[in-house]
């Protein structure tokens, strides 16, 4: 079976006063057809470049290498207009603010139906019909009245369904969402994370869904990549990730999240230290000066994230399953 | 301040056209200061055996002499040293005045903030041109009229300019943090606002520098300016602009230097710009 | 916790159909902290910057050890402001980009001591800023040169170098990473339980409010609808609006995934039409009494106050059509 998704051996850097900083380093992932992979990291982890690389959306002056597979075709090499046949209609992205993604003088309709137009060679009438009723699809009450208002007339969580529905118009095999609730309210999210989770049982399509945020991933993913420093650190089936996380940032990360329910007023349990600065270079592991577990070898060899049981982790030392 | 001025000092010296202008105007303004010990020749010096002559390297004028055999060398260092006076001197004035008014303005806000714009705009209304008149009839000539009334002017642009700067930082979170702190509204326009908004500020006065040596000189060349047998670069013109025909080098050396000079200080001006405008990341 | 250190009352901002509070009130006792949750757009931060004048548009009374903030003199204010300080929820904008971090901290004491020779109060600085856990060399660096999680410490560095009596946190762990966030708030206990200070801690993340308060108060539109414990809160609310919270708030444990989850159409707007309860319109229990007249907070059980109509019932959870 042929991947929707194959990365192999991406790298990422930009260059800043003369030196390159790298922000991806040899990353290789695969989405499997129809398959919810949730890549957590925190901010400056790299897990958002890896999506911006595939997507060939990567700043000008950003230098990438090696390679991406969508659907068997490399993207890296692609001339911009093969890369737009599959972006936008196959090979789709959700961004954290809708507002910034949507254009705000146009009418929603017209940007919905000009996907159509463009991408499945629609007639505008039918295009527009067709954007209603994705709009219903994605929940948007009152479709017909929604297709002529403009996006500062909707709410946050509003705009979020229409990128939702939009990035949907064209049957997606891939849908990319970076941080798709993170600017909205606990209550809109869940509402978002449910018509995530409806749209992909309708749809079929597999879901990149990248988080710094465990719980919104939890509830969505099949499986987990855990990114720190521009490196995948674990990959695992959600729950087992959950329950027994091999790599030592995953477990402390875990740990750290307060919850519901556990002592009050008490210290919270933390991660000490600060995640390495871009453009910082280790030796060994990156995550060894903060590190519970960490020995003399982790200072001086890098680990390679290999399969340990079911996951694979990226751990010279890592926490047994 | 220092950590990024070093920045920006940085990227100012990376800019060849900036350092050449910058180089080129500290010359041209130790030239003007020194030039009386390095040339024997006065400027009032009449040599009435070289009238008119054109400049050259063999004789005692090396720039040429003016109609009545002055020593155009002279002459035109001390109209540059006028122009650069009286230039420094009204930026600094209308810098002082400006970031002080519209600094309060922008702050205070509200019904303050109303009245002294509509201060400003009466102010702006006036035609300069007849306002100088004006003082120059009533008060006669004299040099330092030029600096008053020209500094007097030159503040409202810049007083816009801040007020609009200020009303952009008043609502930044660190200024509500600073009135939290307790800090009064004098502190905070001292240490919070003035400090942020400086950059587009002193840029704004370097670039305002050549307008008001082309303003003096505009007003000399009218005759409301510098007097004989003082010179400015105005006066100069006005007088070279005169012999255009005969003796062209009469307008072409002062007509140089003030070029040169305005040149000098809009490369500094832009590259200071470019050099104070980072993002703050 | 007998005495009130500070004592809201009638608190309105804005008039009308925009109103972003109105008649809000409430006490926050000595040694206590007080979480506000709610949601964006329902005047948390608003409440904040009434509290401390930092809005000018304020009526109503904020009652500060028997003095009324929003009535006495600036001169009086800025006095009373040595022992009412505020963290704010983005580190960097609310740090001076051209102050080094030493003189942003150092800014109370130049202002409240005055009299403090230079090398006492670098050495303050110095205290304080590795008290927060950075090095007291770091004084010296601009805010950029820091991280987010760093330019946090320096804010509650500079709020907490006076020991205030009460210190407002207006978000402070919201656009912090995971990790960060709970070296954040260990910081923030931390420096409580040594100066003894009250908090109003303010966040729309559940979790950290309940680790951390006393009593919890949960704004909606611009009105407090619940004040409790936060055992009582989190074991059993009483308001609608608390319940659809705190089911919302997404868990990390996996067997929730694949329950039929009801999928709700979303969100009516939270300033909803005038007169009635404003929730009225999400609300799955609403009655036609609810459409007529705003619910008065009332105490519903020791300590627990709700503004809901149907407060006294046992309210079954509702599932809704998808």
């Amino acid at each position: 079976m042929i991947p929707t998704l194959r990365i192999d051996d991406l790298s990422v850097s930009f260059p800043r006063q003369g030196a390159a900083i790298a922000a991806v380093q040899n990353v290789s992932l695969e989405i499997a057809p129809s398959e919810c992979v949730g890549i957590i990291g925190e901010s400056g982890s790299g897990k958002t470049q890896v999506f911006m690389a595939a997507m060939g959306l990567l700043s000008k002056n950003a230098a990438a290498s090696g390679s991406i597979c969508f659907e068997g075709g490399e993207l890296m090499r692609a001339d911009a207009a093969a890369l737009n046949r599959v972006r936008g209609s196959k090979l789709t992205m959700i961004f954290q603010d809708p507002m910034t993604s949507l254009a705000p003088h146009l009418a929603i309709g017209t940007q919905l139906a000009e996907v159509l137009v463009c991408h499945s060679g629609l007639s505008w009438r039918d295009a527009w019909s067709s954007a209603g009723r994705m709009l219903g699809r994605v929940r948007v009450p009152d479709p017909e009245r929604r297709l002529r208002q403009y996006p500062h007339e909707l709410s946050g969580g509003m705009r979020q369904r229409v990128m939702i529905g939009m990035s949907l118009l064209c049957e997606p095999t891939l849908v990319i969402a970076d941080e798709p609730t993170s600017a909205l309210d606990v209550t809109v999210q869940a509402q978002l994370i449910e018509l995530l989770r409806a749209m992909r049982h309708e749809f079929g399509m597999a879901l990149a869904l990248i988080s710094h945020d465990l719980g919104v991933v939890a509830g969505l993913a099949d499986r987990i990549l855990v990114m720190y420093a521009g490196r995948i650190v674990e990959s695992a089936r959600a729950a087992e990730i959950f329950s027994h996380a091999r790599h030592p940032y995953t477990a402390e990360m875990l740990k750290c999240v307060p919850t519901l329910s556990g002592p009050r007023l008490a210290r919270l349990p933390t991660l000490a230290g600060q995640p390495p600065q871009a453009g910082e270079i280790s030796e060994g592991c990156a995550f060894a000066p903060r590190c519970p577990r960490v020995a003399a070898r982790c200072r001086s060899e890098r680990p390679l994230l290999t399969a340990a049981g079911a996951a694979s982790v990226a751990c010279h030392f890592p926490l047994p399953a | 301040m220092s950590g990024l001025n070093k920045a920006a000092a940085r990227r100012l010296r990376s800019n060849p056209a900036a350092v050449f202008a910058l180089y080129a105007m500290l010359a041209l303004a130790a030239l003007a200061l020194l030039g009386p010990w390095l040339n024997p020749n006065s400027i009032e010096a009449l040599d009435w055996l070289h009238v008119a002559t054109r400049p050259g390297l063999q004789g005692a004028h090396w720039f040429g002499t003016d109609r009545l055999g002055r020593d155009l060398f002279m002459r035109t260092l001390a109209g540059a040293r006028v122009s650069i006076g009286v230039g420094l001197v009204a930026s600094v004035v209308s810098l002082v005045v400006g970031l002080s008014f519209g600094a309060i303005a922008g702050y205070r806000g509200g019904r303050i903030d109303h009245l002294m714009l509509r201060m400003i705009e009466i102010l702006s209304g006036l035609p300069l041109i007849f306002f100088v008149i004006v003082l120059t009839v009533v008060f006669g000539r004299n040099e330092y009229l030029l600096f008053v009334s020209i500094g007097a002017v030159g503040w409202l642009t810049m007083a816009r300019i801040v007020r609009g700067q200020t009303l952009s930082i008043r609502r930044r979170e660190y200024i509500e943090a600073a009135v939290a702190s307790g800090a009064s509204a004098s502190r905070i326009i001292v240490k919070h606002v003035i400090p942020n908004l400086i950059g587009p500020v002193i840029v704004y006065a370097t670039l305002s520098v050549p307008q008001i040596i082309l303003f003096e000189s505009f007003l000399s060349f009218l005759g409301l300016g510098v007097q004989e047998p003082h010179a400015s670069l105005g006066t100069l013109i006005a007088e070279g602009a005169g012999e255009m025909e005969s003796a062209p080098w009469i307008l072409l050396v002062p007509g140089g230097v003030l070029a040169l000079l305005l040149l000098c200080l809009n490369l500094f001006g832009d590259g200071l710009r470019d050099a104070l405008d980072v993002k703050e990341s | 916790m007998t005495e009130a250190l500070l004592r809201v009352k009638d608190l309105c901002v804005g008039f009308g159909a925009h109103a972003v509070i109105s008649d809000l009130s409430f006490e926050l006792f000595d040694g206590e902290t007080l979480g506000l949750v709610g949601e964006s757009g329902s005047g948390k931060s608003t409440l904040a910057r009434a509290i401390l004048r930092l809005l000018r548009s304020a009526q109503g009374s904020v009652e500060w050890r028997g003095k009324d903030l929003l009535t006495c003199s600036a001169a009086e204010l800025r006095a009373q402001r040595r022992d009412l300080q505020i963290v704010f929820q983005d580190p960097l904008s609310s740090l001076n980009p051209r102050m080094t971090v030493g003189d942003a901290i150092a800014e109370p004491l130049r202002i409240f001591e005055p009299g403090l020779s230079a090398h006492a109060r670098a050495l303050r600085v110095g205290a304080m800023l590795e008290r927060v856990g950075l090095a007291a060399a770091m004084g010296a660096r601009y805010p950029h040169e820091f991280s987010g999680g760093q330019c946090q410490r320096i804010g509650i560095a500079r709020a907490m170098i006076l020991n205030p009596k009460l210190l407002i946190c207006d978000e402070p762990v919201s656009s912090l990473d995971m990790s960060i966030q709970g070296q954040i708030v260990n910081l923030l206990l931390d420096l409580q339980r040594d100066a003894g200070t009250s908090m109003l801690f303010i966040s729309h993340n559940l979790a950290v409010v309940r680790h951390l308060s006393h009593r919890v108060l949960v704004m909606f539109s611009g009105k407090l609808v619940e004040i409790a414990t936060p055992d009582a809160l989190f074991a059993a609310p009483r308001h609608p609006y608390t319940k659809a919270l705190l089911a919302a708030v997404p868990k990390i444990e996996i067997e929730a995934k694949g329950a039929a989850a009801p999928l709700r159409v979303e969100e009516p707007p939270a300033a909803g039409r005038p007169g009635g309860c404003a929730y009225r319109d999400r609300c799955p229990y609403a009655w036609p009494v609810c459409a007529s007249t705003v619910p008065p907070l009332a105490e519903a059980a020791t300590g627990h106050w709700v503004a809901c109509h149907r407060s006294h019932e046992t309210l079954i959870p509702l599932s809704f059509p998808t």
